[in-house]
This record gives C-alpha cells, sequence and structure tokens, in this order.
C-alpha cells in the first residue's frame, strides 16, 4: 500500500547538514578563511559582485566560500541580501579619466599619452601549468622595480576621438533624468539605455561572452575596436544636500570597456565613430569587453542599422542575461510536476488510443478507430482510467 | 557525496524542532515601502481583473521559479493573525512547500496549518484545493509564466499589444488545431480562460480540472509572477471562462479509479507506480482532503 510522502521536512534539516559536510571538505585540511578567497581569488570576488550587484569583497568572499565556490549561487547569495539594504541615494558619476590606473592599454593606436600599461594580466602568460605552486610556501615574485610611477596624465583614448568630433559624444543632456534602476522598478520595452546598461553589468559573464562572440561571426556585426581598456580604483562621490557639495563615500575597484564601431552616418549626420560600453565592478576584463559589443549591438535601433541577429534583439538579451533568474527557472523542473505530468500522461495515452500506431509490432488498443482522427467517447476508458466530463 | 559514515542524523525520527521567528528580518522579509508598492500593483490587478500588472519584483532568499512571485504576494498581504497554508502539486509535504512554510514561519512568525478551511491565505502551486474556498480566503498562485499568449508570440511588446486590442483570436485558431490533429484539445493544465468578458488570462499551471473553481468562487485569487515581474488576480465571484468550441465543450478530467486511500470519486487523483510490472494506484493529489476524509472514515474527528 502506498503511504502519501511525509518528513519532507526532517529531509531538508538533514541535507544543511550534509550540504555543511560536503562544503568543509576534508576536516584534517586546513579551513580556508574569507580573507584568504578575498586576497588571493580576486576574479571569483570580481565576478560574484559583478552579477550579484553589490560590491563588497569581503562580503563576496563569504559568499564564495558558502557556495563551496559555485559562483552563480554566490552571486545568488549576495542578490538576496542585497536586497534587504536600505537606499540612501546616487551617486555622481563616476569619473573614470581619474582612475587611480593598474592597467590601461589602446588597440586602436601604437601609442597613446601615457603610454601602455599592461599591469597584472593573463595574456602574455604562455598557459602552461606551473607545477612550482603545486609545491606550497614558494615565495611570490617581487613587483617590478619601475624607475618612475605611472604618468599621472592618462587620459581617455575616446575622449581624445571626441575632441576631434570623430567619435560621438557622451556627455549627458541637459535635464538627462535619473538612471532606470531595474532592482526597483520592472523592465519596460523598449529600454531606456540606462536600464540595458544595467541589465548588462548584472549579466552573466558567459551569456555575454557569447552574445557578443555571436557579433563577431556575423550575427550582427558592429566592426568593433577596443579604443581603451582601463582596470584600476575610483573614488565614489555622494552630493550631500545637507552640505550643499559632494564627499568622496569610498572607492571601488573596475574595469571599463570603450569599444568604437563604425558607422556610416545618415542624412543630416556626418559619419563618425560609435560607442560601445562597459563597466563592471573588479578586474573583468572578459566581461567589459563583451557588454561593450552588446551594448553596441543594441543600439543599432537608434543608428538605423538593421536590428536582425540575436544580439540586437533587446528583448532577447535583456530577458535572458541574468544567471540568477535563469538558474532559478532552468533548475525548478527538478521541483515536483506530478500533477502536470498526469494530466498530460492521461491525454497521451487517449491520443494512443485513438490513433493507428506508428510502428508494426505495437498492438494497437481495442478501440483504436484507425483512421488517425478518434473522437473522445467512453470508450476511451478501456485504455485509459480517466476520461472527460463536461465541466458544470 | 560524502563518506558512508558520514553524518547518521540521531533526530531522524523525531519531529523537527518548530520555527523560530527570526527577529533580523522585517515582517515578512520585505520592507514596508516594498509591500506598499507590491499591495498597489494588486489593487489595480483587483480592479482589472485577469490584466498583468508589472511590478518592481524583488530579489528574494529563494531561487526564481520556485515560487518568488507567489512568496512576494503573501509576503506582502500577510498580517500577524493570518493563518497560512502552503501547498505545492496539492500537498502540504513536498519539500519546497514545508520550505516556503518554514521561511514564513522564521521572516513573519505567523501561524501554519495544512487545513484549507483554517487557513486565511493559501500559497499554492499548480492546485486549487477539493475543499470549497469561503469568502475571506485568498489563495495566492505561484506563476512560472504569467502571458497566456507566450506559446504563439514571443515578445512581450507584441503580447501586451494584442492583449491592449483583445486580440485573441490565435488562440482559439490554437485550439481548434489541436482539434483538428488530434481530435480533441490537447491543452492539459495552465488552460487558458477569459476572466470578466475581457482579459486572456493563464491560471499558472492547474490542471484543467481545477479551472471550474475559478468561476465566481468566493474568495480572492491572486498571481504572482517573479521572475516575469507580473500580477494578476481574479476577485470574488468573477465570471472566468475557460476557452472553447460550441462543439468541443470544455471538459475536465474524471477518473474510473477512486483513491486508494480514502476513496474519493470527485477529486484530482496521481498516479502511482508500485512496482516495475506496470501495477499502479490512484490517490488524492490534495492530501489535506485525502488525510480528512480517511480520519471521517474512521469515525476520528477531521
Amino acid at each position: 500500500m502506498y503511504v502519501a510522502v511525509k518528513g519532507g521536512e526532517q529531509a531538508i534539516l538533514n541535507s544543511y547538514r550534509l550540504l555543511d559536510e560536503y562544503r568543509r571538505g576534508d576536516p584534517t585540511l586546513p579551513e580556508l578563511s574569507v580573507a584568504q578567497i578575498a586576497s588571493q581569488m580576486p576574479l571569483a570576488v570580481a565576478r560574484v559582485m559583478a552579477e550579484g550587484a553589490l560590491y563588497d569583497p569581503q562580503l563576496a568572499a563569504l559568499a564564495v566560500k558558502q557556495a563551496a565556490g559555485d559562483l552563480i549561487e554566490a552571486a545568488f547569495l549576495l542578490r538576496a541580501y542585497r536586497t534587504t539594504l536600505p537606499r540612501f541615494g546616487a551617486t555622481l558619476p563616476i569619473d573614470t579619466s581619474a582612475m587611480h590606473l593598474q592597467r590601461r592599454i589602446s588597440a586602436t593606436f601604437k601609442d597613446v599619452p601615457g603610454g601602455q600599461v599592461l599591469g597584472p594580466t593573463y595574456d602574455y602568460t604562455q598557459r602552461l601549468l606551473d607545477f612550482s605552486l603545486l609545491a606550497e610556501g614558494r615565495e611570490p615574485a617581487s613587483p617590478p622595480s619601475s624607475g618612475q610611477g605611472l604618468d599621472p596624465h592618462m587620459p581617455r583614448i575616446t575622449d581624445l576621438l571626441r575632441d576631434e568630433a570623430l567619435l560621438e559624444d557622451d556627455a549627458s543632456a541637459a535635464g538627462d533624468p535619473e538612471p532606470v534602476d531595474l532592482t526597483r522598478e520592472p523592465l519596460e520595452l523598449p529600454a531606456a539605455r540606462s536600464a540595458r546598461l544595467q541589465n548588462l553589468a548584472r549579466a552573466d559573464e558567459g551569456f555575454l561572452l557569447s552574445m557578443g562572440y555571436s557579433t563577431q561571426r556575423g550575427y550582427g556585426n558592429t566592426h568593433p575596436f577596443v579604443a581603451e581598456i582601463r582596470y584600476g580604483t575610483v573614488e565614489v562621490e555622494m552630493h550631500i544636500e545637507e552640505l550643499g557639495f559632494a564627499v568622496t563615500v569610498g572607492c571601488l575597484e573596475v574595469t571599463e570597456c570603450q569599444m568604437v564601431n563604425q558607422f556610416a552616418g545618415r542624412p543630416g549626420q556626418a559619419p563618425c565613430f560609435t560607442r560601445g560600453y562597459g563597466l563592471v565592478f573588479g578586474y573583468g576584463e572578459r566581461k567589459a569587453m563583451s557588454m561593450a559589443l552588446v551594448d553596441r549591438a543594441m543600439r543599432v535601433g537608434e543608428l538605423g542599422e538593421p536590428a536582425d541577429a540575436p544580439a540586437n534583439d533587446q528583448e532577447f538579451v535583456l530577458y535572458h542575461s541574468d544567471n540568477v533568474e535563469a538558474s532559478g527557472f532552468v533548475q525548478h523542473l527538478k521541483l515536483p510536476h506530478y500533477v502536470d505530468f498526469q494530466s498530460n500522461l492521461d491525454l497521451l495515452r487517449r491520443l494512443r488510443a485513438g490513433t493507428c500506431p506508428l510502428k508494426a509490432g505495437v498492438v494497437p488498443p481495442a478501440n483504436a478507430s484507425g483512421d488517425g482522427h478518434a473522437v473522445a467517447s467512453a470508450d476511451d476508458s478501456a485504455a485509459s482510467p480517466t476520461k472527460e466530463v463536461l465541466a458544470s | 557525496m560524502t563518506s558512508p559514515t558520514a553524518h547518521r542524523p540521531t533526530t531522524a525520527n523525531s519531529p523537527p524542532a518548530p520555527v523560530v521567528r527570526d527577529p533580523n528580518y522585517n515582517f515578512g522579509y520585505l520592507d514596508e515601502s516594498t509591500k506598499r508598492m507590491l499591495r498597489r500593483a494588486l489593487l489595480k490587478a483587483v480592479a482589472i481583473p485577469g490584466y498583468q500588472v508589472p511590478f518592481g519584483g524583488r530579489e528574494m532568499p529563494l531561487p526564481y521559479g520556485w515560487g518568488t512571485g507567489g512568496i512576494q504576494v503573501t509576503a506582502s498581504i500577510l498580517g500577524p493573525d493570518d493563518v497560512l497554508k502552503v501547498i505545492d502539486q496539492g500537498s502540504d509535504d513536498t519539500t519546497n512547500a514545508v520550505n516556503i512554510r518554514r521561511f514564513f514561519a522564521r521572516v513573519a512568525g505567523v501561524a501554519t496549518t495544512t487545513r484549507t478551511r483554517e487557513a486565511t491565505i493559501i500559497q499554492s502551486r499548480h492546485r486549487i484545493p477539493e475543499s470549497p474556498l469561503r469568502e475571506g480566503q485568498i489563495m495566492v498562485f505561484q506563476v512560472p509564466i504569467p502571458e497566456p499568449l507566450r506559446w504563439l508570440e514571443p515578445s512581450e511588446a507584441e503580447t501586451r499589444t494584442m492583449h491592449a486590442l483583445a486580440e485573441y483570436g490565435g488562440m482559439h485558431v490554437k485550439l481548434y488545431e489541436d482539434i483538428a490533429q488530434h481530435g480533441r484539445i490537447a491543452t492539459t493544465y495552465d488552460y487558458p480562460v477569459i476572466v470578466n468578458g475581457r482579459y486572456m488570462m493563464r491560471p499558472s499551471p492547474i490542471p484543467k480540472f481545477d479551472n471550474p473553481k475559478l468561476d465566481m468562487s468566493p474568495a480572492l485569487m491572486l498571481f504572482g509572477a517573479g521572475r516575469e515581474k507580473r500580477v494578476y488576480a481574479v476577485p470574488p465571484y468573477t465570471r472566468v471562462e475557460s476557452l472553447d468550441f460550441d462543439d468541443h465543450p470544455f471538459a475536465v478530467e474524471q477518473w474510473d479509479a477512486a483513491c486508494a486511500l480514502c476513496g474519493a470519486r470527485d477529486s484530482y487523483l496521481d498516479e502511482i507506480i508500485l512496482d516495475d510490472r506496470g501495477t499502479r494506484q490512484h490517490v488524492c493529489s490534495d492530501t489535506e482532503y485525502c488525510t480528512e476524509r480517511q480520519l471521517a472514515a474512521q469515525g476520528g474527528k477531521p
């Protein structure tokens, strides 16, 4: 005799304990500290802050630890915490031209004022496993002794192009409204660029990477050039009403990518380069570049270009970019679906009972009419315990 | 996952400790201004039955697709005196229902129940209880995809226009194509309805067996879709018609089998596979309804 499933609550509590043990791993090894994660896995922490939409390296490192290294789960933990935080107001726009740089490169000019600064990058490592890292306790390389520090004058390359009017302006127009906040308001279509950029900044890196890549392979080519990528620290300022001026409330590490793209111009408008913009928390060059490609791809409407590729479709990109949404909905399929499945099972049995079998060797049910267009009748009950009745 | 000797819970057979209200969170988890925003959206939804109202959905500590819309609706209407029932697939005991009930016990400290008639708010995934609802009760449905026209038209911008123009012919064509191809309408759950003679609505993935319970119900029906950031509603005593044709009237499932546990013939039955030789049994999907009937049959007090 079947007994209805009970004890879900105890099973859940047991799963907590099993998970805790799984996460901790071998107890004979020392426990990983949050400070170690924050310090030695900065790229994981940066990704979690970017996709978790909360700049807090310590909490992001905690989320990475709690999620046992599952970065999407960690971003989810950070988002769920973020939603409980009070909102004090909006900061002034950050000034990335005043960034305290660690890296700055341009792919459009051989040399630029301030020079090309590689900084810490995996770009030119030969991807050979470094077995010396297996042996713990190795001293890290000492930082290079450069004769002089970085040039204090590091203008943005896009500003140089803009001053020549070769690149569209990016100054906010007078009366520019406050940016949309998608964590407070539902997405409206067509979406303002501020809403699109917010969506992309929070978006899954893998999704943006693939969408950006698709534009390079011919699905909506935007002819991009990396005018500049810069990574470093910027000050965050807030205008304080009571004081009447802006004060610095903290610092952020960000990566900015400015792509310039061809634009043919149109009647009444001389041709000029157009922009695709990427900005992410922390050191996240791959995502900043992908974001810039996708941002530009979604601007085809305003620039009068054909919008026939997936990356051009705002609705497609914006509704499917968020990994917390996507992960939850994909994984909800493991929740029980007994009821829906039962109704499908029942329908399928009745459809098959009334249809000619497709393969020889399958014995047709007794009431198969063979014409492929069986009409529901009481005979169906021979094949299925269910029949339909008119709803009163 | 772990070594076989790991964690042998000693409490496996004792009932879990009651959930304690966590004072670190506001009543109902959401802050008061978010709840007010949600209640405004819900009032609009009640005023325009069946219309999908966009709202500023919040990120919840449970995954999208697991009831975040329903949870936000419940959180915004819950008061300290409410009695909450949570069901998933008709059952109070499936893990997701247990988890959501524990969540509200933790962040709101409200009384919870499994009894339909004792509950003031019933949050549900995929079922409407078999016991009739009464005035004053509120059903909260968890909705995965709120848009009934979504499989006909993937674009949200397009479907909103179609609703504005009441352009619903495509759905009738789809149902007609089912009849032409299969001899019957092949939609079994999430069966589209017209609310109050105006808006087409997706009743969430309840089996069509439950559709008639929506029509002229004395209870308020609220629907929340968290990921899609929409709420909609069917006010009490509102007409809800399932789409059909004169020569193919709407019909619901009925079983020749009776529930193997309580003998009910009027409830939605789940099929249970008992062995590997195809032996099957049917039991009530609504576990509370089934339990009450079994107790009543034993002469016990329900």
